[in-house]
């Protein structure tokens, strides 16, 4: 499903990422570790196709399409998904609203009719308890006054609205405490399948716990070092990330 | 440039969709204004004595005064001595019904979205539509009449209905109120009256649209809503323009007089003609809207949405007399290229008790300059009068500019004043966000600029927000949810 070759990203001229590569199949769950700085967020951010960041090398191939080639809503519409660490406020507009034109915008995409108020509804009412979340919430202004753990769990009621075929959680544990954290896991295992893929960027195992992956990768000085199955995850909250940094630089 | 600049320069520079002329024999008055152009339009229209000695005052007073000069717009000096004053299509005769109507000018109706048919079908609103100056096509009229509401074109008024109009125009502005009032009452061509009765709820959007059609000529309109005790009317004028090099003069006056308990609501969207990319052409926009609650408890409310012109010079404003009565001015003006606009609104706090709420968004983007204006002054005798303000600007790109002059005159120590303001940018992590979710780059501008405008757009009509939606290219909220 995603194929990334040889990527290197910088921003400012400073080059983040250094050689990415990494192969995705559907139906998988792959984690992305490392220590703060190492360039998570970055990958995030560039297979999401932010603009900042300036890919010097590499390919990234996403169901047979050049990823790069695309804008940032047209890989949206393609099925990429971004959970982000801080979502953004956007005032006067409803997240219902938000998730209304932006379904719509995907379905037109994909050559369908708009969906009609009642379905949009019925649709909402479905996804909404997936992740616990209140009505009222969805129909303030997106973001605005929003708590982290209301954010978080926002992120991932529009995950389940879109359906992407793969979606990317970008330090979705941050801020949350351990109720939050197991109702967002919750919601994220519920919406996976055979067909969709899940790429989990985070700093620490307790999310796996909860979302538990197929391939966990550690990513240090802009490429990764190391990938392994779920027990790599718990090795490294044992024994911190110091060890793969020294195997690192004797590589 | 970066990207995001980039995004906002396309979005801002977008060309004016609603631009072309329809060909129709003018009936025009040669170039120029003099006594004689005031007695040919009062001719013309087959005006009583007084009316013609009505204009002829005011266009005396107009020749004494100036322009005014305080506005924070920059714009050559209308040539007034080549502008045509009157001009009218010829139709063969007056259209009885609908069916009558040009089809020509119905087809220009359709373009804009504005079917007349539609609009009676499925929305129930009666369209009085005035293009270039004559009215043409009357509707619901006998419903209406059935309540005793009267709502016709402004010559009508003055041919069926002498005595009210005689009564109250220029009650409200006067004729010598300021240099373009008193233009316009020289010489305007027509417009819309509109008249409640005392205890009377009127059950529609009354609504009006507004079109400039032969080239060169100036749109002077006049529009006179009296609301007697205890009633209520909602009321609605829009207007867009086809696309010309030279620009047009528009100096229009509104009042509205409301008594003792009675509401006005006054809905206006405004999308003249703003001149091409590099400022040419366009509208000049220099407009006097003024309504006054004279009884107690009255209430009139203004909300606008001014997305045209080259240059806006207007202040909807309210005259608070009665006690207890309340003034409300919604405003939204986008400013885009190199368009001026210096709006806002007065409100003259004068009864014990009364109210005043003003919302203004001010949204700049390409080159443009937009003002926020507006005036609170709360009177010696205004005991326990409250206002609020809240004006707030929001800027596209790093070439425009916001500018607010509040003015507050306060004579009276138990009133309350409260005055809030922002200006804030568009984000480009709001676009990145809304792109993520599969929302091009246009769209989320849209959406963004929309949700900054929500306050002011929840207080159109519904029927109205439609045309609002067109102009601002914006998707309203609350359908679900």
């Amino acid at each position: 499903m995603l194929s990334i070759k040889n990527l290197h990203a910088s921003i400012e001229g400073k080059e983040i990422l250094k050689g990415i590569n990494l192969e995705v199949k559907p139906g998988e769950v792959h984690a992305i570790m490392g220590p703060n700085g190492s360039g998570k967020s970055t990958l995030a951010s560039v297979l999401a196709g932010r603009e900042d960041y300036e890919v010097s090398s590499g390919e990234i191939s996403f169901n047979g399409k050049d990823l790069l080639e695309l804008e940032a809503d047209e890989r949206a519409k393609e099925g990429v998904f971004l959970a982000f660490q801080y979502p953004i406020e956007i005032p006067g507009v409803t997240t219902t609203n938000f998730m209304k034109t932006a379904l719509n915008k995907i379905r037109e995409h994909k050559g369908l009719e708009p969906l009609d108020a009642v379905s949009f509804l019925g649709m909402m009412k479905e996804k909404m308890k997936l992740v616990e979340i209140d009505q009222a919430l969805l129909s303030r202004s997106l973001n605005e006054g929003f708590s982290g753990g209301e954010k978080k769990r926002n992120e991932i009621f529009q995950m389940a609205m879109l359906e992407p075929t793969l979606s990317i959680l970008d330090e979705t544990d941050s801020g949350l405490d351990i109720d939050a954290l197991r109702i967002v896991a919750n919601g994220v295992n519920k919406l996976k399948n055979d067909d969709n893929a899940t790429i989990v960027v985070t700093h620490y195992q307790r999310l796996l716990d909860y979302i538990v992956p197929d391939f966990v990768h550690v990513l240090f000085n802009g490429k990764i070092v190391k990938t392994g199955g779920k027990e790599l995850a718990h090795e490294l909250e044992a024994k911190g990330y110091d060890w793969i940094k020294e195997e690192a630089s004797i590589a | 440039m970066s990207k995001d600049d980039q995004i906002l320069e396309e979005f801002a520079s977008k060309e004016y969709e609603h631009g072309w002329t329809v060909d129709f024999e003018a009936d025009s008055a040669p170039p120029g204004l003099n006594e004689d152009i005031v007695r040919f339009i009062s001719a013309k229209k087959e005006e009583p004595e007084w009316l013609l000695e009505w204009r002829l005052k005011a266009y005396r007073n107009w020749r004494k005064m100036t322009e005014p000069k305080w506005a924070n717009v920059h714009y050559p000096k209308p040539d007034f001595e080549n502008i045509i004053y009157y001009s009218a299509p010829k139709p063969k005769d007056k259209p009885k019904s609908l069916d009558e109507v040009d089809p020509e000018m119905r087809k220009t109706f359709e373009r804009l979205g504005i079917s007349l048919t539609e609009q009676k079908r499925l929305t129930g609103v009666a369209v009085d539509a005035v293009m270039d100056s004559v009215s043409v096509g009357t509707t619901f009229k006998k419903q209406l009449a059935e309540l005793g509401i009267i709502f016709c074109s402004f010559s009508e008024a003055v041919k069926e209905h002498p005595e009210l109009v005689k009564k109250y125009i220029g009650s409200v502005v006067p004729s010598n109120d300021n240099f373009y009032a008193a233009l316009n009452s020289a010489v305007f061509s027509d417009g819309s009256f509109c008249y409640i009765p005392k205890g009377v709820r009127c059950p529609v959007e009354l609504s009006t649209y507004f079109r400039i059609n032969a080239a060169n000529t100036g749109q002077f309109e006049r529009t006179l809503i009296v609301a007697e005790d205890d009633s209520y009317v909602s009321y609605l004028e829009g207007c867009t323009a086809p696309m010309r090099d030279e620009n047009q003069l528009h100096a229009a006056v509104v009042e509205i007089y409301a008594a003792k308990n009675a509401e006005v609501k006054y809905s206006t969207v405004q999308n003249w003609y703003p001149g091409d990319k590099n400022g040419k052409g366009g509208i000049y926009n220099f407009v006097t809207k003024r309504g006054i609650c004279a009884g107690d408890y009255a209430k009139i409310s203004w909300t606008q949405v001014e997305t045209g012109s080259a240059v806006t010079w207007k202040y909807p404003s309210c005259i608070l007399k009665g006690d207890y009565s309340q003034g409300e001015f919604y405003s939204v003006a986008v400013t885009n290229n190199m368009q001026q606009a210096d709006t806002g609104t007065k409100m003259i706090h004068i009864g014990k008790n009364t109210k005043s709420r003003i919302v203004s968004k001010g949204v700049s983007g390409g080159k443009s300059q937009n003002s926020y204006r507006g005036l609170v002054e709360i009177h010696k005798r205004a005991e326990n009068s409250r206002n609020f303000s809240q004006c707030d600007s929001l800027l596209m790109g790093d070439k425009c500019g916001a500018h607010t002059f509040p003015y507050i005159e306060i004579k009276n120590k138990s009133s309350q004043v409260e005055h809030e303001a922002t200006t804030s940018k568009i984000g480009e992590d709001q676009i990145f966000y809304c792109q993520q979710r599969g929302i091009d780059e246009e769209s989320a501008v849209a959406l963004i600029v929309n949700g900054y405008c929500k306050e002011v757009l929840n207080n159109l009509p519904m029927e109205f927000a439609v045309e609002a939606q067109k102009l601002l290219a914006l998707t309203l909220e609350g359908s679900v949810g």
